[in-house]
């Protein structure tokens, strides 16, 4: 690897330190984290976390990055690539390509919701959200018109498309950044934006550990709040095993190790594949892996549910519906920040840093399909930003104007960022331990590793791994399939069968992908048969 | 918050916080870290229209 900007400026070991440990922040560590954890157990949530934590999540990591330099020592970059010459088939370039959609269609709504994040962000300095005051009606009301919830096209509308100017802004943003190239586009911005975004963090929490209690009901302090969030919690008249026998919470902690940790998309395998034989990647993967835990359990546990027990109290947190990813940071918070003294200006740092986090996640989506379309169809950096910017335009404006419900976006999501990276995240541990082979694969994690990787770990990648997965996708298959199956195929008379039409529009993209592999295939196989001759 | 709770935080924060530290100090005692740790975010891609 060539030294790069980052570095040069840098050049300490702290910006080392904080570039590996700031790439895997998003909105999951501060939104979906703590909400996960109230619903499903609160401390006790900690057990399937920690264990899926060390039994899937370090695992995968490795397996992910040590897979990508692998395949980018056989000269391939894109998980088509990669997957095509490690399996040694033209069919495992197919395997491959859920690496490279994935990211793609999560991208359509994730920069809609990044937009969302700088839209509050610019309305707490406005003053019209902390104007909203502490109705809780009216500051939920707010959300979900700002998102086009009631009506589908509304944020086409001249009222209610001031959202959609920010959207666009991070639109721009984004691929303005990857078009200069990652080097002098992400670097640069990452340079800022990651010392930036943990300092935001420890504002945030500064302020919230010196609440003082509710003046109106002190029960609601501090202590309290944190215990709302950690104490155990069984379910009524159940033990805690049968809470924690419950597949229900085995499925939202391995899900949430799966969004936290950004494994199983494919994105490091791209990555990684840039790197060098002798780059370290058992250090780099696991002090990325700690900086995220760190950021998910103290920053994040530490901040949205203890400022909302104080201000909103415990019945109000109570509600699943008030603490799921959206109606927690969009509609639950807002109203925290709104009562809190100089909350203006903290609920605009909460929501710019969120802002930052989805800025460095949603550009790292896009990386892996431009890597294709350039080594696929032979094609450079501009045509393959330029087509890669129709697709996502596409998927976005799809996903904005279908608003109704979060209707679309909960269809993309639902069988990306859940059902195929289940698959995605198995396939790649099952090649990595079986297909590699346990020592090669040793070989290819500790290769230029500065830290000693356990030699048991190719047992777990082997055997504890992908059975946990599978079980886990078994249950989550058992109790989520029939219900989104429901949800797509019941539409109210006279509403346009949306979900299907998403349903539609992702196998577009995955057709698209599919010819762009086609392509690429014959062009692979030329230098092949050449080989062989 | 009850004693367990206080368990759980306590174990849960130091735990995260620990091996966040474990790592750091292996980076600062790691010769050239610069050279040899990566994260996404710092990867060079090797542009095409940069050759």
């Amino acid at each position: 690897m060539s030294s790069s900007p980052h570095k040069d400026s840098w050049n300490t070991r702290f910006g080392v330190i904080l570039a590996v440990t700031g790439s895997a922040v998003g909105l999951g560590n501060f939104l979906r984290f703590p909400g996960q954890a109230v619903q499903n157990g609160g401390g006790l949530f900690m057990v399937p976390y920690l264990i899926a934590f060390l039994i899937v999540g370090i695992p995968l990591a490795w397996s992910e990055w040590a897979l990508g330099r692998y395949g980018g020592q056989l000269g391939k970059n894109s998980a088509p690539g990669i997957f095509r010459v490690l399996l040694r088939r033209k069919s495992g370039s197919y395997v491959g390509m859920l690496g490279t959609v994935m990211p793609v269609l999560i991208y359509t709504y994730y920069v809609l919701l990044e937009g969302l994040c700088l839209y509050y962000a610019w309305h707490y300095l406005s003053g019209r959200i902390p104007a909203l005051g502490n109705d809780t009606g009216e500051v939920t009301a707010f959300a979900l018109n700002t998102l086009g919830y009631f009506e589908n096209g509304h944020l086409f509308t001249p009222e209610g498309s001031e959202l959609l100017l920010f959207v666009g802004f991070c639109f721009l943003l984004n691929f303005a950044l990857i078009y200069r190239g990652l080097s002098r586009g992400i670097e640069k911005f990452c340079l800022y934006a990651m010392p930036l975004l943990v300092i935001c963090a420890f504002l945030v929490l500064g302020r919230v550990l010196t609440l003082p209690p509710n003046p109106d009901t002190p029960d609601q302090n501090l202590i309290n709040g944190l215990g709302f969030m950690w104490n155990p919690v069984q379910e009524e008249g159940g033990s805690i095993f049968q809470t924690l026998s419950s597949p229900k919470v085995w499925v939202a902690a391995t899900g949430q190790i799966f969004f936290s940790l950004s494994v199983g998309f494919g994105l490091i395998l791209t990555y990684s594949s840039y790197l060098k034989k002798d780059d370290d990647v058992a250090l780099s993967s696991l002090t990325s892996v700690a900086g995220n835990g760190f950021c998910e359990v103290v920053l994040g546990g530490m901040i949205a549910i203890p400022a909302a027990f104080i201000f909103l109290g415990p019945v109000f947190l109570s509600d699943p519906g008030n603490t799921g990813t959206f109606s927690l940071g969009f509609m639950t918070l807002p109203n925290v920040f709104n009562q809190m003294p100089a909350g203006g200006f903290f609920g605009f740092l909460f929501f710019f840093l969120l802002f930052l986090a989805a800025v460095t996640s949603s550009l790292s989506m896009l990386q892996p399909a431009i890597a294709l379309l350039e080594e696929g169809l032979g094609i450079t950096r501009k045509p393959s930003v330029a087509i890669l910017g129709f697709v996502t335009f596409t998927g976005a404006f799809f996903v904005a104007f279908f608003s109704k419900g979060t209707n679309a976006l909960d269809t993309i999501d639902f069988w990306m960022a859940n059902f195929f990276i289940f698959i995605f995240a198995t396939v790649q541990t099952l090649i990595f331990g079986w297909w590699i082979g346990k020592d090669k694969g040793y070989e290819a994690l500790s290769a230029g590793a500065e830290v000693r990787v356990p030699k048991g770990i190719m047992h777990v990648i082997r055997y504890v791994s992908p059975t946990f997965l599978l079980i886990i996708f078994f249950f989550w298959c058992r109790d989520e399939l029939p219900k989104e199956i429901h949800r797509m195929t019941n539409v109210a008379p006279g509403e346009p069968p949306v979900a299907l039409i998403s349903v539609g529009f992702i196998f577009m993209v995955i057709a698209f992908f599919a010819f762009v592999i086609a392509r690429a295939n014959r062009r692979w196989q030329e230098p092949e048969q050449e080989t062989t001759s | 918050m009850t004693v367990a709770g206080w368990i759980v935080f306590i174990s849960a924060v130091t735990g995260m916080t620990g091996l966040l530290l474990w790592c750091i100090q292996k980076v600062v005692k790691t010769p050239n870290a610069e050279e040899h740790l990566h994260s996404p975010v710092d990867i060079d891609t090797h542009d095409q229209e940069q050759k």
